[in-house]
């Protein structure tokens, strides 16, 4: 037990990093999906091709195998950034994908008459998207959007396999050093486990709070 | 394809839509010319560098690769689905000293990375004298971890069968376990045969995990391609691709089982089949 919190600091930093980088690639894949889906139900045959094709490639390969792609791969095209931002813009593009697909099955939920009634009302496509069928659709998908989260804040571990060191790779360190694997690794997991609590109990809050009467 | 956002364009949309294809088609040859620009001014689009990946003994070690990902993921999905059945079962069980430790490990196990078990696995057994073999050490916490994911695919399914064909069997004289077997299970595996599929998808993708335990699956064998001819990026660019396809192939089938085993539908708006007579 005292392995734990001899490195508790260690420990603690890795959890600031995991958190950091859970909520900044979300943020980027929340933009990223908006923008994939609004490309994908739109009008235009070009962008919906190369949305559809995003969310196929995306969804297909490996995090890992992007991570490692990115990391190792791109400076040899000159393109080098810091190891923490490579990793979580891999992870914001690559979360995306399934953000994209959840507002999509959202978008589908909503009845035919709520697009029609918007362009009847004059809206264009922006504004319809914007003001009438997004808000709706977003309401749906609390509940898939949220469990995209979750599987985000696991997915972060994966950054620890290119040389990150957030909570994972955090926990392995202090046991390699202090060879106390059980409450260490025990302890990780109950953080990542508070976290996915965490984000449980918000969105069946929110998902209460926006639930619409049909 | 999805009518719900737009009309029949008229003069003025398709006008806007034939701009919105040039904007698009512009942007997307810029980032292709960025990327040309950027692999050529550094030497990667040199011929000796993709050479390699056209001759045979390259490729006969990357397929080894794949047949030992495949190997990695048949055995884990085989245990994942075993040990799925067991706990769904069980968190629908009538006991609830059953219920409730299946219901506990469903739980914990989604909370945490696969990565994690694999490092419990890597360095906290052998400490306790469980040192598995390699493949092992990348089978058993992926059968771990996605064996909560099949348990409630799996629950899902069982709970979607009609209550009436369980209270026929049981009426028939067939025991509680029987009409499980025999009856319900049956059409929860049909059911739910398309989600199956995809979360194996999802599993063959966690077996990257080798490129972390050092079992020579795709992945790690890219890596060791990589470390020893130095071409790094394109390395990873095939494997990338191996992936791509495989996968894709996967996530085509499933689409298709979706489409014909239940007869239309997602598993979330499934209309229950009805039995024909």
């Amino acid at each position: 037990m005292s392995a734990l919190f001899d490195h508790l600091p260690e420990l603690w930093q890795g959890l600031v990093v995991t958190l950091q980088m859970t909520v900044v690639s979300f943020a980027g894949a929340v933009v990223v999906g908006l923008v994939i889906v609004a490309m994908r139900v739109g009008p235009v045959p070009v962008l919906r091709a190369v949305a559809t094709v995003y969310v196929e490639v995306l969804q297909n390969l490996p995090l890992l195998v992007l991570l490692v792609l990115a990391v190792f791969g791109l400076p040899e095209i000159g393109l080098e950034a810091g190891l923490t931002t490579t990793a979580v813009v891999v992870i914001a593009l690559y979360e995306g994908a399934y953000i994209a697909e959840a507002l999509r099955s959202g978008v589908n939920a909503i009845s035919a008459g709520q697009g029609e009634a918007a362009r009847a009302l004059g809206l264009t496509f922006g504004q319809s998207l914007r003001h009438v069928i997004l808000p709706q659709a977003l309401r749906t998908v609390v509940q898939p959007i949220g469990n995209i989260f979750i599987a985000l804040t696991m997915n972060t571990s994966l950054a620890a396999a290119v040389g990150v060191v957030e909570l994972t790779a955090a926990a392995n360190r202090v046991n390699l050093l202090e060879a106390q694997p059980i409450p260490i690794f025990v302890g990780a997991g109950l953080a990542y486990a508070a976290i996915a609590a965490c984000a449980g109990f918000v969105t069946g809050r929110l998902e209460r709070r926006l639930a619409v009467a049909r | 394809m999805s009518t719900l956002l737009f009309d029949e364009p008229g003069p003025r949309a398709r006008r806007r839509i034939r701009l919105a294809t040039i904007a698009g088609v512009l942007v997307l040859l810029a980032l292709l010319a960025l990327a040309v620009r950027q692999f050529a001014a550094n030497g990667q689009l040199a011929a000796e560098r993709w050479q390699p990946y056209a001759t045979w003994p390259m490729w006969r070690y990357l397929l080894g690769g794949l047949w030992s990902t495949a190997l990695a993921a048949v055995v884990s999905a085989a245990l994942a689905m075993a040990g799925g059945i067991a706990l769904a079962l069980g968190r629908l069980s009538r006991r609830r000293w059953v219920r409730f430790p299946s219901a506990a490990y469903v739980e914990a196990v989604r909370t945490i990375p696969a990565l994690l078990l694999v490092y419990l696995v890597l360095f906290a057994l052998p400490r306790y004298g469980l040192d598995l073999p390699l493949f092992w050490k990348l089978v058993v916490p992926l059968a771990v971890s996605n064996a909560a994911a099949f348990a409630e695919i799996f629950r899902a399914g069982i709970m979607s069968v009609e209550r009436g064909q369980g209270e026929a069997a049981l009426a028939l004289g067939l025991t509680h376990a029987q009409s499980m077997r025999l009856v319900v299970l049956p059409q929860a595996a049909r059911r739910v045969l398309p989600s199956i599929v995809s979360q194996s998808v999802g599993l063959l993708k966690d077996t990257s995990l080798g490129f972390v335990v050092s079992y020579t699956e795709l992945l790690y064998s890219g890596k060791v391609l990589a470390n020893y001819n130095g071409l790094l990026i394109q390395t990873y660019i095939v494997v990338a691709l191996v992936y791509l396809v495989v996968n894709a192939s996967l996530s085509a089938l499933a689409r298709f089982l979706d489409r014909s085993v239940a007869g239309g539908g997602g598993p979330g708006r499934r209309k229950i089949t009805r039995v024909r007579r």
